[in-house]
């Protein structure tokens, strides 16, 4: 799986459980999530969204405001669990 | 009335802690407990007691030596908490609060020069600091603002309505949660101190509650203006679950504790009495109290156990920061605040009538009053709503 189809999966994903007032498809992937709108309990809708679609888990030291801040630092979080190098 | 000593060390203690809580003990006793009745029968402010505290310059214990304070350990503050607690609701109540902005400052803000100055006066006058976190409109949830801070002529201006304002008209300084600019999102918040000469109160109603009535706490609406040098310059959404919301539930949880103790000694006290007028028999009332007692040790194991996780982790920001943190100490003020009121009642269920006249020696009427305040200080289901979020992602809790 290529980063930009990644990021694309974020996208959707952020699209359905996010709750932002902007479109998703428009953020760039440096864009702050919460500046966008994300509310903490939507962002935890985000968190389960994203577990179901890449099959990880995120450990507790990973849930925090900075990793799930942007699509950039959500698709290094990815990486990092080894799941989109592994795809 | 028995004389309280601090008890045994639950952490170790320094010369300063024992000092600081000999002071806090003599006036929970001699001062806290003289005017109780009167603070609570009138809903005025417990300014004997709050003097005496500053006296012995207990407002600034928690301040670091270098900046003129006492230098107490955090564990000690806590302490304080539950000894006042045992004496006087009201008066803990506002020292817990005053102690929850600074440690707030300490560990957030002491390295702006404006605040290295501040604490240092704060220890210099015995500045007394309340706080304006809850606000019309934001639903009860603190980490999210209405009222931002507005770039105005000499730094930046505010006015935020408060449904509650503990000890306001009597602080020296507030310290109010705000939207950083007017075009930040709610949850975009940071802290402001003002001083007095500051800050406008306008009252919105009265002050007539149910119980914990000394902490004087109206509505009111609040206005400042500040230079930007007052602002705190960490994000609130850093401070709240690294310092503010933890030490809140400590504290608290502390002076329940206190209260919750106090009611159980006096129908200890009550069945004692009954036992020695009928010799050779137990009264049915020391069954009830053995009740009571089992209550009071699931009580203390909670209010010590938050304490010591908050210790091992007191300079840990990334522990403090993770769902499991805010789950932890999210529940130490769920079950403590829900039992001290259960303790309070079964404690007056121990006395009977002799406990709920308000003129006897065993009365624990103010304290089920008092306590009945611990599930509404952010409300329980609104936290209940918090933790059912995090469980559904959070793995270790």
């Amino acid at each position: 799986m290529s980063a930009s189809t990644t990021h694309d999966q974020i996208r959707d994903i952020l699209s359905e459980h996010a709750r932002m007032p902007a479109d998703a498809s428009t953020l760039s992937d440096g864009d702050d999530l919460y500046d966008s709108g994300m509310t903490s309990h939507a962002s935890v809708q985000v968190m389960l969204a994203l577990e179901e679609a890449f099959d990880v888990e995120f450990p507790d030291s990973m849930l925090t405001r900075s990793v799930f801040g942007s699509i950039a630092s959500i698709s290094a979080a990815l990486e990092q669990l080894g799941r989109a190098a592994a795809a | 009335m028995t004389i309280s000593v601090p008890r045994k060390a639950f952490v170790a203690r320094s010369e300063a802690d024992e000092a600081f809580l000999q002071g806090v003990c003599r006036i929970a006793d001699e001062v806290a407990a003289k005017h109780v009745g009167d603070v609570d029968m009138h809903a005025r402010f417990p300014k004997e007691s709050i003097d005496a505290l500053k006296d012995v310059k207990a407002l600034s214990a928690f301040v670091p030596m270098a900046l003129d304070g006492g230098g107490v350990s955090f564990a000690a503050i806590a302490e304080a908490c539950f000894e006042l607690g045992k004496r006087c609701g009201a008066t803990a109540m506002i020292f817990a609060m005053h102690q929850i902005q600074v440690v707030t400052l300490v560990r957030h803000a002491a390295k702006q020069p404006f605040f290295e100055e501040h604490l240092r006066r704060v220890a210099a006058e015995q500045r007394l600091i309340a706080s304006v976190t809850s606000e019309v409109g934001t639903g009860g949830d603190m980490g999210s603002s209405v009222a931002a801070l507005t770039p105005a002529e000499g730094g930046h201006t505010f006015t935020k309505q408060a449904p509650t304002v503990s000890y306001g008209a009597y602080a020296d300084d507030l310290l109010t949660t705000l939207r950083r600019d007017p075009k930040a999102k709610g949850g975009d918040q940071v802290a402001v101190l003002s001083r007095a000469d500051q800050h406008r109160l306008d009252p919105q109603g009265t002050w007539d509650p149910f119980g914990m009535r000394g902490t004087c706490s109206p509505g009111y609406i609040v206005s400042a203006t500040v230079p930007a040098e007052q602002v705190v310059e960490q994000p609130f959404a850093a401070i709240a679950p690294q310092s503010m919301v933890p030490v809140s539930h400590i504290l608290w949880s502390h002076l329940w504790l206190g209260i919750a103790t106090d009611a159980f000694d006096r129908s200890r006290a009550f069945v004692r009495a009954a036992a020695k007028r009928t010799p050779g028999m137990t009264p049915p009332a020391a069954t009830k109290l053995s009740h009571v007692m089992g209550d009071l040790q699931l009580l203390r194991g909670e209010v010590k156990a938050g304490l010591a996780d908050y210790l091992e982790h007191f300079d840990d920001p990334a522990w403090l920061m993770t769902m499991g943190a805010a789950l932890r100490f999210n529940n130490l003020k769920i079950a403590t605040s829900d039992q001290v009121s259960k303790i309070c009642q079964r404690a007056m269920g121990v006395s009977g009538i002799v406990g709920f006249k308000n003129d006897t020696p065993f009365a624990v009427g103010r304290h089920l009053r008092d306590s009945m305040s611990a599930c509404l200080m952010i409300a329980n289901d609104r936290i209940h709503s918090t933790n059912a979020g995090l469980l559904l992602i959070a793995k270790e809790v």
